[in-house]
């Protein structure tokens, strides 16, 4: 054999495995290379052990994103992204030493989690997982950059039939159910950054409660951006079959970072008749400091389809964080007599910016949906709310309420309003009302007046202004929320 | 208590108070009369402490301590209380939470330890049933809702449970029917103490039959002209203000 014939051949061979295997060598290491492309899709399922029909939906997803472009329509301004310059898989050190339970959980990780503030019941509940005791108000499943680290609970929900588990865990344990429900809200294709998450998630949360069962604890993920420049692309997953009923929360935070980061989660749910979800957020990512340097760029795609006939899917979202915040948590309203809520508060400080909001989508019959929207400005923010409310032609009776109310501190915000509504069903009944306001002198030199602080008095007037949202959030959550909005408005006023 | 001394401030550049000399003792009840524009109003932004009212000279001391130095809300933490002309709504507040938050911070500054919810609540009933309120209205977000006399009894309330050691009821009459005026009076009435002083600005001797004062003081563009006994009120009633001159004359 000619030399020349050898190297062709040796090159052939090293660059079909290369496409076969994708980093097969590198398989044991705990980042991806930078950069984005099939392999580095191919990496990430090989890396979980994915089916081949996974695989095959994440490169149709990639292959789709390569074709689409950027949404510019949303009132947000930011460099364009370098999506070549991002690891898209990061794992925790001892992640191939999967912990049995928490006692064998790094302790520097819950350490992590005490100093994000993640509050004393959880920390409680976490160390209380080897003995029985009684039966908690939240199970924490926790994920770690991209990998979950820890899932609580799991036996207690496991005897009532529920499934709350990672999804990476769902895909080897349940993928007849992941396989029928991912992607039938958000499919691959709908849209930039869910198609991008589709070829690149690396974990999230799944949950399926069986029929008739009422889920007997809060069900809560705590994550968190971690390691520098990888972006986090969560998938979450849940389905309430025929009349059951659970409550998610979701709570983020994320240490400081001068790069900005993206995040690009995908969230479904499913509710089947009768079936009942809520879904409460509580956004505190790095928001970028006091003159816009970092902070993370939060593209989020959240949507629930009501498909059974009396079921009803509640998203409650009290955002704070986050430098850009792209997310419009959505309802299907398929089924007949279904219900969608949507409960937001939108808090943008110094030089953060956030276009946010719903869709209401009217399919089925005596649908009903009400939006409830609060945007506070301060410093040089933006805050946009941007909603749809669409009724389609037989959705005879369909109902709709939307508020939105905007509060400004300071001069130098913004706060805008975009609702489309489009009707096409006669007998349906759409109602709109915005307010925008400033936060008067009076008000605050009133609460000075008896004794409060500036910023007390700003952070009482501001919880006063949300207080219809965030009555909407379980208890658990409702004192957290409230301390955060006063917090992430420091400095805002003076 | 409280000693003004040749105070002079101006608001948007305008000066105002002209040279205010005032001192009340402790127990003490004054009442300031006056014409409109007369700086009623003014005075008793300057003495708490509102942003845009500049004092431009002159001094107040209160309680040995110079309170022109003072924030706001330090003023209301070192016991002076505003009793507003026009109580402001504030949405979503609930009254419990606002007088909570309040309390709490006049009590931190005074080193006292702060009220759980139930210590509270057992205060705020006893207060409120003395002022003929009911829960509900101590529930309610702060004056949304409230009728007149509502909002200045809801502020009656906040004075009764913050405790200060010097008031001032700017136009306290203002908006009110008789039957509120009684009320509004009565609840002034009870908290009047050997160790609480009041400064009562009005433009009517009608809320001084209810609140009588120890002293009256007629506030003219800019300064006080005269000063006399609670008698001196009824002759206002009957002279009204043209004696003491018009802006110009001044």
């Amino acid at each position: 054999m000619a030399a020349t014939e050898q190297t062709v051949e040796q090159v052939r061979a090293v660059t079909e495995q290369k496409y076969k295997y994708g980093f097969t060598t590198e398989i044991e290491s705990d980042l991806a290379p930078k950069g984005l492309n099939e392999d580095i899709v191919r990496f990430i399922s090989a890396k979980k052990g994915e089916p081949e029909w996974l695989l095959e939906w994440r490169l149709q997803a990639y292959r789709h994103w390569l074709t689409m472009e950027e949404p510019t329509w949303a009132m947000v301004d930011f460099p364009k992204i370098d999506y070549q310059d991002s690891h898209y898989y990061a794992a925790p050190k001892a992640a191939k030493d999967k912990p049995k339970s928490l006692d064998e959980v790094d302790p520097e990780l819950l350490a992590t989690y005490e100093k994000l503030g993640i509050p004393l019941k959880e920390q409680a509940i976490l160390a209380g997982v080897e003995g029985a005791g009684d039966m908690p108000a939240v199970a924490v499943d926790a994920v770690f950059d991209s990998v979950s680290v820890a899932t609580t609970f799991k036996k207690k929900l496991e005897e009532k039939g529920i499934i709350f588990c990672s999804i990476s865990e769902a895909v080897r344990e349940h993928p007849e159910l992941v396989r029928k429900y991912m992607g039938s809200v958000v499919p691959y294709s709908d849209n930039y950054y869910a198609t991008l998450n589709c070829a690149v998630f690396t974990d999230g949360s799944f949950v399926y409660i069986p029929k008739g069962v009422r889920c007997p604890m809060e069900l809560s993920t705590y994550f968190r951006i971690n390691a520098s420049n990888t972006g986090q692309f969560e998938r979450t997953l849940i389905i309430a079959d025929e009349g059951s009923y659970v409550s998610y929360l979701e709570g983020c935070t994320a240490p400081m970072r001068d790069e900005n980061q993206l995040h690009a989660a995908v969230v479904e749910l499913v509710a089947m008749d009768d079936a009942t979800i809520k879904y409460s957020t509580v956004q505190n990512w790095y928001p970028g400091d006091e003159n816009g340097k970092g902070g993370i760029y939060n593209f989020v795609t959240k949507r629930g389809a009501c498909r059974g006939k009396n079921s009803k899917i509640s998203w409650t979202q009290v955002e704070t964080g986050s430098a850009i915040t792209w997310k419009y948590p959505s309802c299907i309203l398929q089924g007949d007599n279904s219900v969608g809520e949507f409960y937001s508060v939108a808090i943008t400080n110094n030089y953060q910016q956030a276009d946010t909001g719903t869709k209401m989508i009217h399919i089925g019959k005596n649908t009903r949906s009400t939006i409830v929207a609060k945007g506070i400005s301060a410093g040089k923010a933006q805050s946009t709310y941007r909603g749809l409310v669409r009724i389609l032609p037989k959705a005879e009776g369909a109902r709709n309420y939307t508020q939105c109310d905007s509060l400004l501190i300071g001069d130098k915000c913004g706060a805008h309003t975009v609702p489309y509504i489009e009707s096409r069903n006669r007998t349906a009944r759409v109602e709109h009302e915005a307010t925008t306001a400033k936060i008067s002198e009076d008000q605050l030199f009133y609460c000075r007046a008896r004794g409060l602080s500036e910023e007390d008095a700003v952070g009482l007037i501001v919880n006063g202004f949300c207080r219809e949202v965030l009555k909407e959030l379980p208890m658990e959550f409702a004192v957290e929320a409230q301390k955060l909005v006063a917090i992430s408005l420091e400095g805002s006023v003076g | 208590m409280l000693e003004i001394r040749n105070l002079h401030a101006t608001v948007d550049g305008k000066e105002i108070l002209k040279g205010i000399n005032l001192t009340i003792n402790p127990g003490e009840v004054h009442a300031i009369m006056g014409p409109n524009g007369s700086g009623k109003s003014t005075l008793s932004y300057v003495l708490s402490g509102r942003d845009g009212y500049e004092v431009t000279e002159g001094s107040v001391t209160f309680q040995g301590k110079d309170l022109l130095a003072m924030e706001t809300e330090e003023r209301a933490a070192e016991g002076v209380f505003l009793a507003f002309q026009y109580p402001v709504e504030i949405p979503g507040v609930s009254n419990t939470t606002f007088l909570k938050t309040a309390l709490n911070a006049v009590r931190k500054h005074k080193g006292l330890p702060e009220l759980d919810a139930m210590q509270f609540l057992k205060l705020i009933r006893a207060k409120a049933k003395a002022l003929n309120m009911n829960d509900d209205m101590i529930k309610r977000a702060v004056n949304v809702g409230f009728s007149g006399g509502e909002k200045k009894r809801n502020d009656i309330l906040q004075m009764a449970m913050l405790e200060p050691s010097f008031a001032i009821l700017d136009e306290t009459d203002s908006g009110l029917d008789i039957d509120a005026l009684k009320l509004v009076a009565d609840g002034v009435n009870s908290l009047r103490s050997p160790e609480r002083s009041m400064l009562v600005i009005t433009h009517y001797q009608r809320l001084l039959s209810y609140i009588v004062p120890d002293h009256v003081h007629v506030l003219a563009y800019g300064k006080i002209v005269r000063s006399g006994g609670k008698e001196l009120a009824l002759e206002l009633e009957a002279k009204g203000y043209a004696e003491f001159g018009s802006p110009e004359a001044a």
